[in-house]
């Protein structure tokens, strides 16, 4: 070891102040280490900070004797002792959580995320991954492409990492062959397109030995492409994508020194934003004028996407903390039902159903999530078995799931908005983070602005019913025995822990259509009625069962065409006239036949039979026990 | 205006998202104020977040007594400039003891700084502090959350640390736990530095180099801040030299190595910090007494 391990700028000695401001106009990079167990992720980070001579001499001594110590290179220095820093990992000789550690070069400064390969700490990958700007998967050269890489890539792409390194270690372990090195490139190549990774830069290197990591070795001569770090040093971050984006800016925090003064504090996500400018708070949708941007350092014509600001309005339009201040022509959605890539990140699974809390910028609102859509398989996940179905997500699991909020959340999808796509689920009880995601998508048509408390989609009541939502239409003469049939079909899908209910004739017209009569036009109104009623149910995911003469047919039609293909059951309850009036066990035959009673069906009032009922019951071959059992058997089934 | 920030600019934006973050969503937050550089720059930060409120929280020093002098001139002068309260706590059985840090070695550390935070964020009941470490500063820190969650006794326990995803901080705790809060997380000490200089931040003058009263102590070199108190503990007056000399950190007079230097301005003192090959911590006496895993073990116990 002949070289220092720290060394300095010769312009630090020569002219600092030109050093300095040399040092303050680099640009920055944060980027992660990732991949599987051992890999070598934390000996490549050790090798960078002692390679850009970052080391100070009493630090590069203390690792010489741990190293010796530790013992696991023999004499030699274990250049991951420079970032494994707790006394767990110095032990087991594994990375637990997340290093932060900094460098400089004459390009750059950077800050690297060294993470840990276990399965077992993803959620402390995934922490050091959401604020990267690339990532270097590291691949042992011995082992090629394994679960964990795939793992991680995945996870990289869904955090929208698009700058890639597959840095392929311990090229020193296989003899520098370039053979295999091409075939862990095409593996991998093959698997990147597939989930959707356009580009990545591979490098063969040796951490422990060096090679490509500052500059080309000549042990692979036959690799072109340039050292770690010159890809690093030059790689192209573009920082300015968020201003480009329409103004967003979370409210943090309401300032109030004085009843003069009233401030909205935030950090804005994207945009920008100059005083005069018209905004939008949302998510009421109220209008306002941006008055100042106040800041310590004075007030601001403009501010720009990153910037810590104070924006005053010129009225006194409501706003607090959770509210989002964007322009006001292009506000971002509101909404309380998504669909999200969740990772779970606690050893409890996800619990579907319950109530998590979830925090997205400054808002916080209590969020319970559907069972996953589907878990997707690391290992493929793109093909044929990638969508593993699952009732819950485990630790470490990633699905794709529903969420539904208690009250409106003002997002944009993850992808274009990390500040308002990016959330995480806290559980109540225990406090704990214990998922993370990124909304795709809101599950209703873009309610800009002006949000409407809406229910959960019929999809999802009728999922939660577990079954499929119908509507069972018994038709048929007065005292045919519909009322009595129907009662026993929903007795007997109660037994079946199906979730009914039973429109009948008198207690709609109890209450419902108390002031509809007799005549044609009211009758038309109250099976018009009936079938919108029945519909809202079916809507809330029940089977419905209606018993009501209902005589004309295009009324029937008329519901009919109200509901979904195949959701309208029409049951005729056939019973010949005479049989029923000579049962009449309401003594309303009589009635009519006395003229008591007008328009009276079958009396002095047609009944229109149904020319193709879905279910045809005689009552005079079958007791109402046997009609119902038969009708269960035609429309099962249910689910 | 230029598209897009500057590093330093991130890094204050970042900060003062972070104080706000703990102002809108902790009951009872305060700032540990240790009056160094960093504590400068955190102090500095928390004026902009808020303003024009004063910080809507106090700042609280945990005092050992053997702070140096010009130390506590600035302590009263910064939190009166900023308009804070400032919260001062001494260890009481510290103080019975006569815990010094020639005669008690670790447990003056240990008992005036690490008993004595955990006395005062109880006494105070604040449910989050903030500190100005830097995950730049040493190996366990780099591995430390920006939000550090604390257990009801205040200990830290690195294997199992919350989830900190982008800039989603969890501060929900059970009564009787808190959080450490560390905005100054992502800052070097070069940004440190650099950040003084744009924004012309007060700090102690013992930064700078100027002729001190200086002893030799244990193959260290110290200032003799208050020389009759040094005589009482030692028994004797130690040798005095007057010496050019400056501190890269600051902490308790007896255990802040000086450094020869006569660098007068920031950007000599800059200048001197980045030509040195040793580390800024060097200097303090405090990592070194527990071997590898020092600091770590004390933020297990509840140091910060
Ligand atoms: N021969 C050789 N060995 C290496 C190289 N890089 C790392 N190693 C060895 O591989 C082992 C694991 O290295 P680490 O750096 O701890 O691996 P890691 O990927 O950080 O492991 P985790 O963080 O626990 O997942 C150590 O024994 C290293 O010395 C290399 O380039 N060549
Ligand atoms: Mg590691």
């Amino acid at each position: 070891m002949t070289t220092p391990a720290y060394a300095t700028d010769a312009l630090i000695a020569d002219d600092i102040d030109a050093y300095l401001d040399q040092h303050q106009n680099k640009s920055m990079l944060r980027f992660i280490t990732c991949g599987s167990v051992d890999d070598g992720k934390s000996t490549l980070i050790g090798r960078l900070l002692y390679d850009s001579k970052m080391i100070f001499e009493d630090q590069l001594a203390a690792l010489e004797s741990d190293s010796k110590r530790v013992g696991t290179q023999g004499q030699e220095i274990d250049f991951a002792l420079l970032v494994d820093g707790l006394a767990a990992e110095r032990e087991q000789g594994i990375t637990i959580d997340v290093a932060y550690r900094f460098f400089t070069t004459e390009k750059r400064k950077f800050i690297v995320a060294d993470c840990p390969g276990h399965e077992q700490y993803t959620r402390n990958m995934v922490t050091g991954a959401s604020t990267a700007d690339l990532a270097v998967i590291l691949i042992d050269a011995r082992k090629g492409v394994l679960v964990q890489t795939r793992r991680h890539s995945f996870l990289c792409h869904q955090l929208g990492i698009t700058n890639i390194v597959l840095a392929v270690n311990k090229m020193d372990l296989i003899d520098y062959d370039q053979t295999a090195f091409d075939s862990i490139v095409a593996d991998y190549a093959a698997f990147a397109a597939e989930i959707g990774i356009a580009d990545f830069t591979a490098i063969p290197i040796s951490g422990l030995a060096g090679d490509n990591i500052t500059q080309g070795s000549g042990n692979t001569a036959w690799y072109g492409g340039p050292s770690l770090i010159d890809h690093l040093e030059s790689v192209e971050v573009r920082s300015t994508a968020n201003l480009e984006k329409p103004f967003r800016m979370p409210v943090q925090w309401v300032n109030r020194p004085n009843l003069d003064f009233r401030g909205f504090a935030g950090q804005i996500a994207t945009g920008s934003v100059k005083q005069g400018d018209t905004v939008r708070v949302l998510p009421s949708g109220k209008t306002s004028t941006v008055k100042s941007i106040v800041t310590f350092a004075g007030e601001l014509d403009e501010a720009q996407s990153g910037q810590s600001v104070t924006l005053c309005f010129d009225d006194e339009v409501d706003c607090s903390r959770g509210d989002v201040i964007a322009v006001a022509d292009a506000p971002p959605e509101v909404s309380d039902q998504f669909e999200a890539t969740i990772v779970w990140l606690d050893d409890e699974p996800m619990m579907p159903g319950r109530a998590y809390a979830m925090k997205l910028a400054s808002q916080t609102v209590s969020a319970t999530v559907q069972p996953p859509k589907y878990e997707i398989n690391v290992n493929d996940p793109t093909g044929a078995g990638s969508h593993l179905a699952a009732k819950t997500l485990e630790l470490n699991a990633i699905g794709v799931a529903e969420i539904m909020t208690d009250k409106p959340v003002v997002f944009e999808p993850y992808r274009e908005n990390r500040s308002l796509g990016g959330f995480i689920l806290i559980d109540k009880l225990t406090n704990r983070t214990v998922g993370a995601g990124m909304l795709h998508f809101s599950l209703r048509r873009a309610q800009n602005v002006h949000w409407q408390a809406v229910d959960i989609t019929r999809d999802d009541h009728a999922a939660l019913k577990n079954q499929k939502p119908r509507v069972l239409w018994f038709t048929g003469l007065s005292g045919s025995g519909k009322s009595t049939i129907a009662n026993e079909v929903e007795k007997k899908l109660a037994m079946m822990n199906r979730h009914t209910f039973l429109l009948d004739g008198d207690n709609v017209r109890h209450g419902l259509n108390k002031d509809l009569g007799f005549t044609e036009s009211d009758r038309i109104e109250n099976i018009r009625r009936i079938g919108e009623v029945a519909k809202l149910m079916t809507d809330a995911g029940l089977i419905v069962l209606t018993a009501f003469i209902s005589p004309f047919r295009a009324d029937r039609q008329l519901v009919r065409d109200m509901m979904g293909d195949g959701e309208f059951i029409e049951i005729h309850v056939d019973t010949p006239l005479e049989v029923a009036e000579a049962r009449d066990v309401k003594g309303l035959y009589k009635k009519a036949r006395a003229g008591e009673l007008k328009n009276f069906t079958g009396i002095d009032s047609p009944y229109e039979e149904p020319e193709e009922p879905e279910i045809r019951v005689n009552t005079v071959e079958m007791t109402p026990e046997e009609a119902a059992s038969y009708i269960i058997e035609q429309v099962l089934p249910l689910k | 205006m230029t598209p897009g920030l500057t590093h330093l600019q991130r890094l204050e934006a970042e900060s003062i998202h972070i104080m706000r973050e703990v102002v809108a969503e902790a009951e009872k937050p305060g700032m540990l104020y240790s009056i160094g550089k960093d504590s400068a720059v955190m102090l500095h930060l928390a004026k902009k977040a808020f303003f024009p409120s004063s910080p809507p929280f106090p700042l609280l020093h945990v005092d050992t007594t053997w702070k140096f002098r010009e130390m506590y001139d600035l302590r009263a002068k910064s939190a009166d400039d900023a308009g804070m309260e400032l919260l001062v706590h001494q260890n009481p059985e510290a103080l019975k003891a006569g815990i010094n840090p020639f005669d008690h070695g670790p447990a003056h550390t240990d008992m005036w700084k690490t008993q004595g935070l955990k006395q005062a964020l109880d006494k105070f009941g604040f449910d989050a502090a903030f500190g100005g470490a830097r995950r730049d500063e040493e190996k366990s820190r780099a591995k430390e959350r920006i939000f550090s969650f604390r257990s009801a006794s205040h200990g830290w326990d690195p294997k199992n640390q919350r989830p900190e995803l982008w800039n989603l901080y969890n501060t929900r705790k059970n009564k009787g736990e808190s959080i450490r809060v560390f905005p100054l997380s992502n800052w070097t000490e070069l940004d440190i530095w650099q950040y003084i200089m744009a924004e012309n931040i007060e700090i102690v003058p013992l930064y700078f180099a100027a002729p001190r009263p200086t002893y030799e102590y244990e193959g260290g070199l110290f200032m003799a801040d208050d020389i009759e108190r040094l005589e009482q503990v030692l028994g004797h007056r130690p040798r005095i030299t007057e010496r050019s000399v400056r501190f890269r950190t600051l902490g308790c007079f007896p255990l802040t190595g000086a450094v020869e230097s006569t660098a007068s301005t920031l950007s000599e003192v800059v200048q001197e910090m980045l030509l040195t090959t040793t580390s800024e911590r060097q200097g303090r006496v405090i990592d070194k007494d527990a071997g590898d895993a020092s600091m770590e073990q004390k933020k297990r116990e509840g140091y910060f």
